[in-house]
C-alpha cells in the first residue's frame, strides 16, 4: 500500500515536542483525585510533551505495592501519612512530598433534595444504609467517623453503616440507590463550582481533622524529568485551578 | 492464636454463609444437574452454559450485576421491596444470594458428570421393576452417585468459603453480617496489619489445603474400590 505517504505524519510527534525529550510518568493516583488528575492530564501532556500513566486505587494498597517493587514514580496519596511513612523507611526522593490538596467531604445522595444543606437528614435517621469509606483504609472514612462522633451520631447511625473499601465503592452504593446516602469525596460529585447530581451537604472543615493529601516522587522516578515536571505541575496555577473546581481546597 | 474477636466473627459468618449455600445448592443442583444429564432438549446448551458463566465471569461482573439487581431500582429489589422485604445488598441473604450463583457450577458439574456416569441401564432396570421415580432416585441414582454428591458438597464449601469479589461488592463490610474471612483479611492488608492478616491468611491456606487433601485423597481411595 501505499503508507510511505503517511510517512511523514509519524514525524509530528517529535516535532511538537521540540527541545523536551519526552517522557513517561507512572503514577499512583487515591481513588477520589480520579477526575481532576484526567483533566490535569490532559493538559500537562499538552503543555510539556510528557506522558501521564495512572493507576487508580485506594493508599494503602499503593503503600503495600510500591513497598513490593510497583513501579510507580509519583504518589498521590490520600492522605499525609501513608507519604510521610514512605518517606522515612527510604522509598521517596528527599524533600519531594507536598501537599496538593486538602480535600472536602460530603454527605451526597443520588436522590434530589435527600440531603439539606445543614445536614439535618442525618439526625432525623430516617434511612437503612449510610455509606463510607473504610475509616481504617481510606481517610474520607475515617473523616466521616470523626464528623459522626462530633454530632454525637455515632451509636444512634452504628446499625445502618455500610462501608466500602474505598471512596470509589462509598460512592457507588449512593449512586446505585442501595445506599440513601453516605460520606464521599466532594471531587466526586461535583464541578465547576456546584453539586453536579443528587444532593449534598458540604461537610464543614471543623467538624473532622483536616484531609491533606501529600504528593512524593518515588525513588523509581529520581531520573525520571517527567517524575520532575509532573510534581512542578501540580503546584502550578493551572492544576490549581482544576484542582479548587473539582472542590478540593489549596 | 493471636486472632481477635472480630477475626472469629468473620470465620463464623464465613462458615454459615459455606454451609447454607452448599446445602441450598444441593437442593437446586440436584435437579438441574439431572435434566442436564438425561435431556436431549436443544436447551441443554444455553442451560449448561448459564450454569458454568461463573466459572468464567470475573467475580466483579457478578457483583456489580447484583449490585444493581438487588437495588432498589433493580428487578429483583423492585420484587422484594414489593413483598415487604426491602433490598437485600448489605445483608446475608443478600450474600446467600450471591454465593449461590457463584458457586453454582462447582456442584452442578459433578453432579452431571456423576448421574451421567451411571448411564441409563440402571434405570431401566429399576423401571421394570416398576420403581417409580422417586424410588429410583432414592433406591438408585442416589446411592449410585454418592461420591459425586461428595465431591460437588466438598467443591461448593470450599468455593464459598473462598469467594471475595461478590461479597465485597454487594456485602457492605457490616460485622456478624456480611463481613466474611477473605474481606477481613483484605481488610487488614488495607490496614497495614501484616501480622494480623498473615494469621487469617494462613489458617485460610490450611483449611483449604485440608479440604483438597480430603477431596483427592477419597477419590484415590474410591478409584481403588471400583
Amino acid at each position: 500500500m501505499r503508507l510511505t505517504r503517511f510517512a511523514p505524519l509519524l514525524l509530528i510527534p517529535f516535532l511538537t515536542i521540540g527541545a523536551v525529550q519526552a517522557a513517561e510518568v507512572q503514577v499512583a493516583v487515591a481513588a477520589n483525585f480520579t477526575a481532576p488528575i484526567q483533566a490535569i492530564a490532559t493538559d500537562f501532556e499538552k503543555d510539556t510533551g510528557h506522558k501521564l500513566v495512572a493507576a487508580y486505587g485506594a493508599t494503602g494498597q499503593f503503600y503495600t505495592q510500591i513497598k513490593n517493587g510497583a513501579p510507580f514514580e509519583v504518589f498521590l496519596a490520600a492522605d499525609d501519612t501513608t507519604p510521610a511513612k514512605l518517606e522515612s523507611e527510604g522509598d521517596t526522593v528527599k524533600g519531594s512530598r507536598f501537599t496538593y490538596a486538602v480535600g472536602t467531604l460530603a454527605l451526597w445522595s443520588a436522590k434530589d433534595g435527600y440531603v439539606d444543606n445543614q445536614g439535618q437528614v442525618l439526625k432525623h435517621n430516617d434511612f437503612q444504609h449510610l455509606s463510607i469509606a473504610n475509616p481504617k483504609a481510606a481517610p474520607y472514612g475515617l473523616a466521616a467517623t470523626q464528623v459522626l462522633d462530633k454530632l454525637g451520631l455515632t451509636t444512634q447511625v452504628k446499625s445502618k453503616l455500610v462501608e466500602g473499601q474505598n471512596i470509589t465503592q462509598a460512592y457507588q452504593f449512593v449512586s446505585t440507590g442501595n445506599a440513601e446516602l453516605g460520606f464521599v469525596a466532594l471531587s466526586q460529585v461535583y464541578k465547576d463550582g456546584k453539586v453536579t447530581g443528587g444532593s449534598a451537604w458540604i461537610v464543614p472543615a471543623d467538624l473532622h481533622d483536616p484531609i491533606k493529601q501529600d504528593a512524593v516522587i518515588l525513588t523509581k522516578g529520581r531520573d525520571n524529568p517527567a517524575a520532575v515536571a509532573l510534581v512542578d505541575y501540580l503546584k502550578g496555577p493551572k492544576a490549581a485551578a482544576i484542582i479548587q473546581a473539582y472542590g478540593y481546597q489549596r | 492464636m493471636p486472632l481477635t474477636s472480630a477475626d472469629y466473627a468473620a470465620i463464623w459468618l464465613t462458615l454459615k454463609l459455606a454451609s447454607l449455600t452448599t446445602v441450598i445448592l444441593l437442593i437446586i443442583g440436584t435437579p438441574i444437574a439431572l435434566w442436564l444429564s438425561r435431556t436431549r432438549s436443544w436447551l441443554r446448551g444455553p442451560v449448561g452454559a448459564v450454569v458454568a458463566l461463573p466459572l468464567v465471569l470475573p467475580p466483579t461482573v457478578i457483583g456489580f450485576y447484583l449490585l444493581l439487581a438487588l437495588g432498589p431500582n433493580g428487578w429483583i429489589g423492585q420484587i422484594t421491596q414489593a413483598l415487604g422485604l426491602g433490598t437485600l445488598t448489605f445483608s446475608f441473604t443478600g450474600l446467600v444470594i450471591g454465593s449461590v450463583i457463584y458457586s453454582m457450577p462447582f456442584v452442578v458439574q459433578p453432579l452431571q458428570n456423576a448421574f451421567a456416569a451411571i448411564g441409563s441401564r440402571p434405570l431401566e432396570v429399576a423401571a421394570t421393576l416398576r420403581a417409580g421415580p422417586w424410588d429410583t432416585f432414592f433406591s438408585v441414582i442416589l446411592p449410585l452417585a454418592r461420591p459425586g454428591f461428595v465431591t460437588a458438597a466438598i467443591l461448593g464449601f470450599a468455593h464459598t468459603v473462598g469467594e471475595f469479589g461478590v461479597v465485597l461488592m454487594i456485602g457492605g463490610n457490616i460485622p456478624e453480617k456480611t463481613r466474611v474471612v477473605s474481606v477481613q483479611i483484605y481488610d487488614h492488608v488495607e490496614a497495614l496489619e501484616y501480622a494480623q492478616a498473615h494469621w487469617l491468611a494462613a489458617a485460610m491456606l490450611v483449611f483449604s489445603f485440608l479440604v483438597l487433601l480430603a477431596l483427592y485423597s477419597s477419590r484415590r481411595t474410591r478409584a481403588g474400590w471400583s
